[in-house]
């Protein structure tokens, strides 16, 4: 192969220092990437052998490429949200360098062609895409779909994202499938039976507001029901969506005792937000599942940082101005999170909760990775794939809805303040952002 | 550490919009209750002449659409009612897309009733012309209040120290709530009376001091002034409550009103329901001020258009 001058096969990040968790790296490292690959990482300036590129990263934090194990990009069938072009990029500038797809797109991905449509280079994804398919036809909650077929074609996990599965015998199903073949069953534990008509949380804000509320309890029943058919189906993989309650947290922990393989993900607006934030009606901040209580962030903040909680997933959900600028009640469900995760992780859990940067590090990069089983990835490990995600933990800047990536702007953060911002998103060893 | 820019914010409703008595100010609500007792809707003058309001009404409504329409026309005003049958919202327009339209065709001020809380507050921010909330979904019925309000100080000398005992359907209340805002910043002690279905535990938290009783004898032990509820069935969305144990617990009959007050009076916002949540009886009897609330609607709410347009003095 010729050696294209404009894509260098070798990258040097010098300087930065390095946290992985996983190789229990904290300390001041140089990185060489070679072929889209890991070539070393060894202690300043004993990187052996020369780089077609180098990478100034001192003062940065240099980690494994972050992973989102949830976000929805849109298609097929919503470009007018975002795209896959949009939505990798958005990505990328965040420094995520994984992203997981939902399928609940128009129409579901519940094929294999739909999981090889996702993956085509033609798409333009600017990082890594790992499609999770439907667990049931068009999502409906009733036929299992080709979990082996669906696998085969590269879905990492199955999912009827969006809406829950709640029929007790098909999630038994979806289970021991998934157990017989490795493969994760992510749940949107939602009781939608207590649901109907919600558009926020169940508290004192709801009522105040005349808004029908979704109890604490219509998230748990389904987590407790699901990690009870973990516990009983041996090798099952339970992983639980954007989890947001105490009690559900309470069904997490029980499970991980009983060492079932149940892991769960969290967002940063249920880490940051509450459900009295909703203040005047604003409709970006209704997400589903909703804002909580204090109780419930503070539950959160613990598991965060006492290990209960794999991963932090953004569940970007880009919505067009003319579902979000409407009657509460009617306004589509989901905001923007792909570029507002790191800042809100370093601000809020960091530097106000003083969890470690290794912890938050874990999060982002070697939890998501393995959730998902996701080979060669989450850690910096030689031979690993070459995504890296290189940050100024103390930098601070104001972000702005307007200069999003995303095609779209449903984001409660616009003009936050956060410290801790991306400096350069490295994919297969190829810079594909670099921060001002 | 981590703040909102100034920018974030929205605009802000137009002076003279009236939004919720939540964030109505205590001195704007005295003023508007002197207000309403200096109108007379049979000698007005045309303080709003040749203006133009929209009664856009997206619900049903007999007393609030017709009382908002003889208050705006008695201040000279001209009214054109826009409903959501047989206009463009059937067609798919949505609310902001009307407001921009009504505010295109030369309103001066838009009265709302709209099925969904916060529709009023999502029209304000985008319009600048004043925003008359009549009734958003379970939120708030701030026009209502007043009038309860005005109605209360037309039998009671003052607000400080009256006991009121809120009875029915809490949950699904607009009124309720706007009520509670208002009476109690007055030193008014609510108790609100009903079953879990209807005043979930959570009504307590709306306004400090509010107290919940499942008894009605409890409610209405001490009570100066009584507010009974219609059943919503219209809101009822998968609630099940049977009609007939509500009607014998808490369905106010003359033998239960005498546990109340001997000079206590009946409210009701109407529509009642006969039979129901009140006996004919009561609804007819000397206690009964029913109908009285009705006909103060007019000048409260023709006080609430002259503040609206600017013609408060």
């Amino acid at each position: 192969m010729a050696n294209d001058k404009s894509k260098p096969r070798s990258l040097l990040i010098k300087g930065g220092h390095v946290i992985d968790p996983a190789a229990k790296i904290n300390a001041l490292m140089d990185v060489l990437l070679r072929d889209g690959r890991v070539a070393e990482v060894a202690m300043p300036n004993n990187v052996r052998g020369g780089a077609d590129e180098k990478f100034d990263a001192r003062g940065l934090i240099v980690a494994p490429g972050f992973i989102d194990l949830h976000v929805h990009l849109r298609e097929p069938g919503q470009s007018y949200k975002e795209t896959i072009a949009s939505g990798t990029a958005a990505a990328a500038a965040g420094g995520f360098t994984s992203v997981c797809t939902m399928p609940n797109t128009a129409p579901v991905v519940d094929t294999e062609e739909w999981v090889a449509w996702l993956r085509n280079p033609e798409r333009g994804a600017v990082v890594n895409v790992f499609p999770i398919a439907a667990a049931t036809r068009s999502s409906r909650g009733a036929v299992l779909t080709d979990f082996a077929g669906l696998q085969q074609a590269g879905a990492v996990a199955v999912t009827d994202d969006g809406k829950p599965i709640l029929d007790d015998e098909v999630m038994r199903a979806a289970l021991r499938l998934g157990a017989e073949l490795n493969l994760p069953v992510v749940q949107h534990a939602e009781d939608t039976r207590l649901t109907e008509g919600c558009s926020m949380h169940e508290g004192p804000t709801s009522f105040r507001l005349g808004l029908r509320g979704m109890s604490a309890a219509a998230e748990a029943n389904v987590v407790e029901r699901d990690v009870n058919l973990a516990q009983q189906i041996r090798e099952s993989r339970l992983h639980v969506a954007h989890l947001s309650t105490s009690d559900a947290l309470k069904a997490v922990r029980r499970g991980k005792r009983a060492k079932a393989r149940v892991t769960c993900e969290v967002t940063p607006h249920h880490f940051t937000l509450l459900d009295e934030n909703v203040g005047e009606y604003d409709t970006n901040f209704k997400m589903n599942p909703p804002l909580r209580s204090a109780s419930d962030r503070e539950a959160i903040l613990v598991a965060l940082a006492d290990g209960t909680v794999d991963a932090i997933a953004t569940d970007h959900a880009p919505h067009a101005t003319h579902e979000k600028q409407v009657e509460f009640e009617r306004a589509s469900f989901g905001i923007t999170g792909l570029e507002t995760a790191l800042g809100l992780a370093i601000t809020k859990l960091h530097r106000e909760q003083k969890i470690p940067l290794m912890r938050v590090v874990e999060l982002f990069s070697t939890g998501p990775a393995r959730v998902f089983d996701l080979r060669g990835r989450g850690s910096l490990a030689r031979g690993n794939f070459a995504d890296v995600t290189i940050f100024d933990p103390k930098k601070r800047w104001t972000f702005e809805a307007a200069k999003s990536h995303s095609l779209s702007r449903n984001t409660p953060f616009d003009g936050w303040q956060f410290t801790g911002k991306v400096a350069a998103t490295v994919v297969g060893g190829k810079i594909v952002y670099r921060g001002e | 550490m981590m703040h909102r820019l100034y920018s974030y914010a929205m605009n802000k409703p137009a002076r003279g919009s009236l939004l919720s008595i939540e964030h109505l100010a205590d001195k704007e609500i005295l003023g508007l209750l002197k207000l309403a007792r200096r109108m007379n809707p049979l000698k007005a003058r045309p303080l709003l002449r040749n203006k133009r309001i929209v009664l856009l009404f997206y619900e049903a409504s007999t007393r609030t659409r017709s009382s908002f329409e003889f208050a705006a026309k008695s201040l000279g005003a001209i009214t054109t009612l826009v409903q959501s049958s047989g206009s463009s919202i059937e067609k798919g327009e949505s609310l902001l897309d009307t407001g921009y339209t009504l505010r295109a065709v030369g309103a001066d001020a838009i009265v709302i009733r709209h099925p969904a809380a916060g529709a009023p507050q999502l029209m304000a921010k985008h319009l600048d012309i004043p925003v008359i909330n009549a009734g958003d979904g379970m939120h708030e019925h701030p026009s209502q209040a007043l009038l309860d309000a005005f109605t209360i100080l037309k039998h009671k000398k003052s607000f400080r120290g009256l006991q009121v005992a809120i009875i029915g359907d809490i949950y699904h209340s607009r009124v309720t709530r706007s009520n509670c805002h208002l009476l109690s910043r007055f030193g008014v002690k609510i108790t609100l009376c009903g079953p879990p279905e209807f005043v979930p535990e959570v009504s307590a938290t709306l306004v400090p001091g509010l107290r919940v009783t499942r008894h009605v004898e409890e409610a209405l032990r001490g009570a100066d002034v009584i507010m009974l509820l219609r059943l919503q069935k219209e809101r009822l969305a998968g609630q099940k409550i049977r009609l007939q144990d509500y009607i014998a617990r808490y369905q106010m009959t003359t033998a239960r009103l005498k546990l109340a007050r001997r000079d206590a009076i009946v409210m009701h916002p109407g529509p009642i329901i006969r039979g129901l949540e009140l006996t004919a009886e009561v609804a007819d009897g000397p206690q009964s001020v029913i109908i009285d609330e009705i006909h103060n609607g007019v000048p409260t709410r023709m006080a609430i258009l002259a503040r609206a347009l600017g013609k408060a003095k």
